[in-house]
């Protein structure tokens, strides 16, 4: 039984501080609100740290590490607020990397920019994959696909794509008229591709809606398992930036309680305030617990990830939810003003919980492989 | 990331696993369906059940091997714990004697004292209680009013309300916390008795709850005569025994499973017709299935902890915090689905519902806890206290004439 960090580690999370110290994100956070300039582009950083061959093979040219060493990296960029394209890096290149695909190699290097067009798993009560609909409850079909070949043709459309107006190529999830779930591999300048980038009330997240319209690419040859996994990847690197930035906001909120004074005491002595403080930390905490509950499943059932990774989004989205409104409350009306950081990560909170599936999407999951006899642990 | 016990703990459980294999079948049933159902009978049964196990040694795990424990560490209670369950036979009888009073008379005992009872406990010949609580002292349990009152022979005599006393009506001793001066602040007035339960002038009435059940007691000392050497530790020193009982208390909790599961709970709902579907139903479930799975992992982050020589902290008992209040949520889901029937006398989940509600302030209230993690873990400020250094006779009097300082 030991669940403590390895040496390697804590040198990959430190190397992965360090790197993000050198750029002030949380304040370009708040410039970028206002100008699209400010914003930092820590492509390089994410290249030349690496981060984007972390789950790629060491024959396909990536690092081979573990899940947990990825989500090492996540709780680092959500400590910072750094906009790091994990969730789309990593989730391609799982599908690539399952596949063998010739581009796995090269977006593990950096050298091909890849995004995921995020497609959901079925669950017990919805027998389809589906994707993110712009708006609304109704969930969306997956882009039809016909398949010639080694090649593949996709029409449909998916919404709210991390980094998808900033990938040079996408890995698109696609339906055969047989029902068949084929993953695809599409230049972001073909023919039938188009990519509208957009931003939404947090600054740190790049996204965009993506059409695709007879698109034509290669198939990669990731089977409906492999394509799945990308989705719980994908949850649990939201899981884990969302730690990271419950983890930075905790001390600053504590700080704050116990220097600021009301009636002749510091506030962080008032139950109220304390208690608060408190159930943050019970949730980072149970968020902490239910990341290491994913990495032991990733190593050691697969059968348990969907659990594990809906889980742990589900109660670290909530965390975030809790601590972000947490801040500004003990902020006072100062931590609801233009200037403090603690709006900054609220828009965080406020955005992330509503991306892939959406924090409530996660905590459905969790119900349903319950449900369906899924024994944790 | 490693769940899997090291060879040593393997060859342990392999052995512990090996001897249940053989004598499960002697295990009374002491609980739930089939349990026997007149009490002396299952305590007795019980009591012979737990002799069988301290010959196995498996009882008293981690205590000393020269007082008759098996020397080891809190991860082979862990692992004994576990086979119990996996064979689905009880523990012991008195896991109260066991878990923390057996260790405190250890650390703070005379030889004679652990000569005594040490042995005795071990083998369930001799069950032990927590004579702590009372009506008005529970969280703030250094403000107990239970008097002892030194003679000029050395010998004591004992008068108070103790409360919330599991096992006390076959427990042969119980471990006492009185106050023998008044005259000084709270903490520093108090002192630990072993007292004998069948001593005249103890009364032992059941405390029965909300199911109806009675699994506590309350304890009424009048003028009950001690000897001088009952005291456990130093006289005085009563607050710093107690504290070391209630760090024993933390560890027993810790490495104990309480059993509230998931999956189980999830069971019983999609069984329910409507309820798989039913998107309200499934934000609740998984919400709160969310909350126990982080508390199972919170357990074997402990684990892991303990293997590493670390003891836990006063942040642990927030698992607790996470386990019951996702229980309530389970019971009070279930009882929506299931209707009244949920609620029935017979029904599997009435007793749950029935017990959470105390549970929640089991070992200190909730709100008790989130104080102290909050000054002892995140360092905030204390509330101010009016009780610091304060005559505890002084604190009795301003509450008397309902004043405050």
């Amino acid at each position: 039984m030991d669940l403590s960090l390895t040496d390697e580690q804590v040198f990959l999370r430190d190397a992965a501080r360090g790197a993000l110290s050198r750029v002030d994100t949380v304040a370009a956070a708040r410039e970028a609100l206002e100008d699209d300039a400010a914003r930092p582009d820590l492509w390089p950083t994410t290249v030349e740290a690496g981060w984007t061959g972390l789950l790629t093979s060491e024959a396909n040219g990536g690092a081979e590490l573990g899940l947990y060493d990825a989500l090492l990296v996540a709780q680092e960029a959500g400590r910072a607020l750094a906009p790091v394209p994990l969730v789309s890096t990593l989730a391609a290149a799982t599908i690539l990397d399952a596949g063998n695909d010739a581009a796995a190699e090269p977006a593990a290097a950096g050298e091909l920019r890849v995004a995921w067009l995020p497609a959901a798993p079925p669950t017990d009560v919805e027998p389809r994959w589906t994707v993110d609909p712009r708006g609304g409850l109704l969930r969306g079909d997956l882009p039809t696909a016909t398949v010639d070949g080694d090649e593949a043709t996709l029409t449909g459309e998916v919404s709210w794509v991390p980094d998808a107006a900033q990938a040079d190529a996408l890995v698109a999830v696609g339906r055969t008229e047989d029902g068949r779930i084929v993953a695809v591999l599409l230049d972001v300048e073909a023919a039938g591709v188009s990519t509208e980038g957009l931003w939404r009330y947090d600054p740190t997240r790049p996204l965009g809606h993506v059409r695709l319209d007879g698109a034509r690419g290669r198939t990669i040859a990731a089977d409906e398992d492999a394509v799945a996994r990308a989705w719980h990847v994908a949850q649990a690197v939201l899981a884990a930036e969302a730690v990271g930035t419950v983890d930075a906001i905790l001390p600053i909120a504590v700080a704050y309680a116990k220097e600021r004074h009301t009636f002749g005491r510091p506030i962080g002595s008032y139950q109220a305030v304390k208690h608060g403080l408190v159930e943050i930390l019970r949730q980072l905490e149970n968020a902490r617990s239910l990341l290491m509950y994913v990495a032991w499943a990733a190593e050691n059932d697969h059968a348990q990830l969907p659990l594990a990774a809906a889980a742990a989004r589900s109660g670290a989205e909530h965390a975030l939810d809790v601590a972000t409104r947490q801040n500004i409350s003990v902020h006072g009306g100062t931590g609801a003003t233009w200037e403090h950081d603690a709006p900054l990560y609220f828009r965080r909170a406020q955005l992330s919980r509503r991306l892939l599936g959406g924090a409530a999407g996660a905590t459905d999951r969790v119900a349903g492989e319950l449900m369906a006899g899924v024994t944790p642990a | 990331m490693d769940l899997n016990d090291d060879p040593e703990q393997g060859a342990f459980r392999q052995r512990v696993r090996g001897w249940l294999a053989e004598h499960a079948a002697e295990a009374p049933v002491v609980m739930g369906e089939g349990a026997i159902a007149d009490e002396h009978e299952r305590i007795d049964a019980w009591r012979a059940w737990q002799r069988k196990l301290a010959d196995a040694g498996l009882c008293g795990v981690t205590w000393p091997e020269e007082f008759g424990g098996q020397g080891k560490g809190p991860i082979e209670q862990v692992i004994v714990n576990q086979e119990l369950e996996r064979a689905g036979v009880p523990g012991p009888l008195d896991f109260i004697g066991l878990g923390m009073m057996g260790p405190a008379i250890i650390v703070h005992g005379t030889q004679e004292q652990k000569t005594r009872h040490l042995g005795p406990m071990l083998h369930g010949d001799e069950v032990f209680c927590q004579l702590f609580s009372e009506p008005a002292a529970g969280s703030d349990l250094a403000g107990v009013t239970t008097r002892a009152v030194q003679a000029d022979d050395g010998s004591f005599r004992i008068t108070g309300q103790k409360v919330w006393t599991t096992n006390a009506q076959f427990s042969a001793y119980g471990v006492l916390l009185a106050r023998t001066d008044a005259d000084v602040p709270k903490h520093k007035g108090l002192t630990m008795f072993l007292v004998p339960m069948d001593a005249p002038g103890i009364t032992i009435r059941g405390l029965r709850q909300i199911s109806g059940e009675a699994e506590f007691n309350e304890v009424f000392l009048d003028d009950v005569a001690v000897p001088a050497d009952a005291v456990l530790g130093d006289v005085g020193g009563g607050w710093t025994t107690a504290l070391t009982v209630l760090m024993f208390e933390r560890l027993s909790l810790g490495t104990t499973s309480v059993g509230y599961s998931a999956e189980r709970f999830a069971q019983a709902i999609a069984a329910a017709p409507g309820a798989r579907e039913d998107a309200d139903v499934r934000q609740r479930l998984g919400a709160l299935g969310t909350e126990l799975i982080a508390g199972r992992f919170a357990g074997h982050r402990l684990l892991s902890d303990l293997a590493g020589g670390r003891l836990p902290g006063p942040e642990f008992g927030l698992g607790k915090v996470t386990v019951v209040r996702s229980a309530i949520d389970a019971g009070d889901l279930i009882a929506d689905v299931l209707g009244p029937d949920a609620l029935d006398a017979d029904s599997e989940w009435a007793y749950m519902i029935s017990f959470l509600p105390g549970l929640k302030s089991a070992g200190g209230t909730e709100e008790i806890l989130r104080n102290t993690i909050g000054e002892r873990v995140l360092g905030l400020p204390p509330e101010p206290r009016r009780d610091k250094g304060v005559p505890f006779s002084e604190l009795q009097a301003r509450q008397t004439e309902g004043t405050v300082a």
